[in-house]
């Protein structure tokens, strides 16, 4: 099912399927399997404008909506995930600058992210993951300076992105009222990055550990107030995490294609099992489930483009369920393709490897229901009150 | 120094299983989607590095139904700069005679320093036409070309020929018919789809080009098209798998076998 997507957000899909159908679909297994990084990829989503479409126009993007830039995550994604989510690592990195920085800031970096300059966004440490208040790293003032020492952990995009929002403590006796976001750019003295993680799935992207010893940036590179960045860091979540659902979704419309394709041809039994009924009812239950991940994603992403205020429940919802989907909806994929499913030669196991991330990062799937939890509690509360 | 550059583009059925009216004798166009021909593409994109390069200007150019406007949209979002379309009842059922006469007319009116083709239409495959319109402009030729070095009012071009490639100048004006070896076409852009979607593109009648009637359409057709067919399927060969020396000895034994 089609959503009732506008005449501009087709024109999107439709580019944005192309060129994951020409330019990455066939190198996705190559990419995989070396763990190279798509960087012939992104230049063809550069020239065509695809990096733009999150930023506003009057900073050289398109000024579309979360929609148009999910549209374009799930396109990609059902070529290669890898790639996906490298360009939703750098619409990640970009939210914060989007919806808090200075119009000194956005004027100084969002042209160079319409232009396809990647971003970055660090928060997770190794010792603050779904803790995020966590975190160690300090910046510490000094005259017209930040100066921030620590180690982040896991950063999509890490060693590969032009500018980095990371989140510091800037009060170390405030804890999480005590943090704050920065925008550090590559190539900043002390500013380093460690190896190249190797992963499970989603190979094609990049991630490193970011090394800050003495890194000095300029004050006004702080975003937003001090003690704002856990506040920053949980919207730039909650406006991010839909592009993961986006991701979820993409990969279970290519397991889904995959999958009924291969039951059309393969014979067993001396006919093709997809006239078992035992198969029929796996692909039917798949592509159902697929159908109602992409509905809700499109719903969330229409209610925060609709200028909605608060929409972390359904920000979560929509990544948890979709999220949750894609490893059930992979897991039976390679299921269909029995014994071959499992080799390597064929493309659905790189599917369940790529789809198992998505119930893991910008958030489990136990801190969105936590998310979801609390906010059903706040709603309720508020509700008694009034009544 | 900059070159006013027009490509001629022709849009066709989206497939090479291009299915023939028996009465008629023409193409089937129903229910098949309509794209630009591909060799064209690699015309455009020509174009647009010699743009790129020199500066001028890259206008496109097609000749056929009213829809034909989408491929030109096709061309303006890939990043050509204007677009144009021959498009009138009189000019149905050109031949490539016909076809060449009608378009060199919309050349000279737009004017061009650099006119380019693709090889030949997928469809039709004549690879008439490009060399059609440089006879009525009375202006050079170079056909398969896969290299063009573009100085001042010369170009030296490479020319696929059997076996090799040879080297050619010429005087501008000229026509070249490319390759799909000159370069590797660019996607559309965003910016340039949404542009083109609401792109309102100039459709000229005979009367625009101050054509004469009788040279356009059926009318001006000499081509007659007597039988058209699809060729006889032969039957496979025989695949052996032998060591070399008695894969020689079983070959030509066949060999021999044939002349006696």
């Amino acid at each position: 099912m089609e959503p009732a997507f506008s005449e501009d957000q087709l024109v999107i899909r439709d580019l944005a399927r192309r060129i994951a159908d020409e330019k990455i679909r066939p190198s996705a297994a190559e990419l995989d399997e070396k763990e190279e990084f798509p960087s012939e990829i992104l230049e063809v989503l550069r020239q065509s404008d695809l990096f733009a479409v999150p930023i506003p126009e009057q900073y050289g993007g398109l000024g579309m909506g979360l929609t148009e830039t999910c549209i374009v995550i799930e396109e990609l994604a059902r070529a290669c995930a890898g790639v996906a989510v490298t360009y939703a690592a750098g619409f990640l990195g970009s939210v914060a600058l989007v919806m808090f920085g200075s119009e000194e800031q956005r004027s100084a970096y969002l042209p160079r992210m319409a232009h396809g300059e990647l971003c970055a966004f660090a928060l997770t440490e190794a010792g603050a993951g779904s803790d995020a208040a966590g975190i160690a790293t300090q910046a510490t003032r000094d005259g017209d300076y930040y100066i921030l020492n620590g180690t982040k952990q896991w950063i999509t995009n890490g060693g590969e992105a032009a500018l980095y929002t990371v989140v510091a403590l800037t009060d170390r006796s405030r804890g999480a009222r005590g943090a704050s976001t920065f925008l550090v750019e590559d190539g900043t003295p002390g500013f380093t990055f460690g190896k190249k993680e190797k992963k499970m799935g989603i190979r094609a992207s990049a991630t490193r550990e970011l090394v800050l010893q003495d890194c000095r940036i300029p004050k006004q590179n702080l975003l937003g107030r001090e003690g704002h960045g856990y506040l920053i860091a949980l919207k730039t979540l909650d406006r991010a995490r839909p592009g993961v659902a986006a991701q979820a979704v993409g990969i279970c419309e290519n397991a889904v294609d995959l999958a009924v394709e291969y039951a059309r041809t393969r014979r067993q039994f001396g006919q093709p099992i997809s006239s078992f009924q035992a198969i029929q009812h796996m692909l039917a239950d798949m592509a159902t489930q697929t159908e109602a991940a992409k509905s809700l994603l499109y719903q969330t992403t229409r209610y925060i483009d609709s200028g909605a205020q608060e929409y972390s429940k359904e920000a979560a919802m929509c990544k948890l369920f979709a999220s949750d989907v894609a490893m059930k909806v992979t897991t039976d994929a390679v299921q269909v393709f029995g014994g071959y499913g499992y080799m390597r030669d064929y493309p659905v196991e790189k599917l369940m490897r790529d789809a198992k991330i998505t119930q893991i990062y910008e958030g489990t799937n136990q801190i969105q229901r936590n998310v979801i939890g609390s906010a059903l509690i706040k709603e309720s509360a508020k509700k008694g009150k009034r009544g | 120094m900059p070159y006013n550059v027009v490509v001629c583009v022709k849009q066709v059925p989206d497939t090479t299983d291009v299915r023939i009216d028996p009465e008629t004798k023409t193409l089937v166009r129903e229910g098949v989607p309509s794209i630009v021909n591909p060799f064209d593409t690699y015309a455009l994109e020509e174009g647009i590095r010699i743009r790129e390069k020199a500066g001028g200007k890259v206008t496109v150019l097609s000749m056929g139904p009213p829809q034909a406007v989408e491929a030109l949209k096709e061309c303006l979002a890939v990043g050509a700069d204007e677009a144009v379309l021959l498009s009138d009842r009189a000019f149905a059922g050109s031949d490539t005679l016909a076809t060449a006469y009608a378009l060199s007319l919309a050349i000279k009116k737009i004017g061009a320093s650099v006119v380019l083709c693709g090889k030949q239409a997928w469809d039709g495959d004549t690879a008439q036409v490009g060399p059609g319109v440089a006879e009525e402009l009375d202006i050079p030729h170079a056909t398969y070309v896969r290299k063009i070095t573009l100085d001042g009012e010369t170009a030296v071009v490479e020319r696929l020929i059997e076996g090799g490639y040879e080297k050619v100048e010429l005087a501008l004006p000229a026509l070249f018919t490319v390759v799909k070896e000159i370069n590797e076409p660019r996607l559309p852009s965003l910016r340039g789809k949404l542009r083109a979607k609401s792109a309102k593109i100039p459709v000229w009648d005979p009367k625009d080009i101050d054509a004469d009637t009788a040279r356009l359409g059926l009318l001006g057709s000499p081509t007659e098209v007597v039988r058209v067919f699809s060729p006889e399927v032969r039957s496979k060969g025989e695949v052996r798998q032998l060591p070399a020396r008695e894969a020689a000895v079983y070959l030509l034994s066949k060999l021999e076998g044939a002349i006696r």
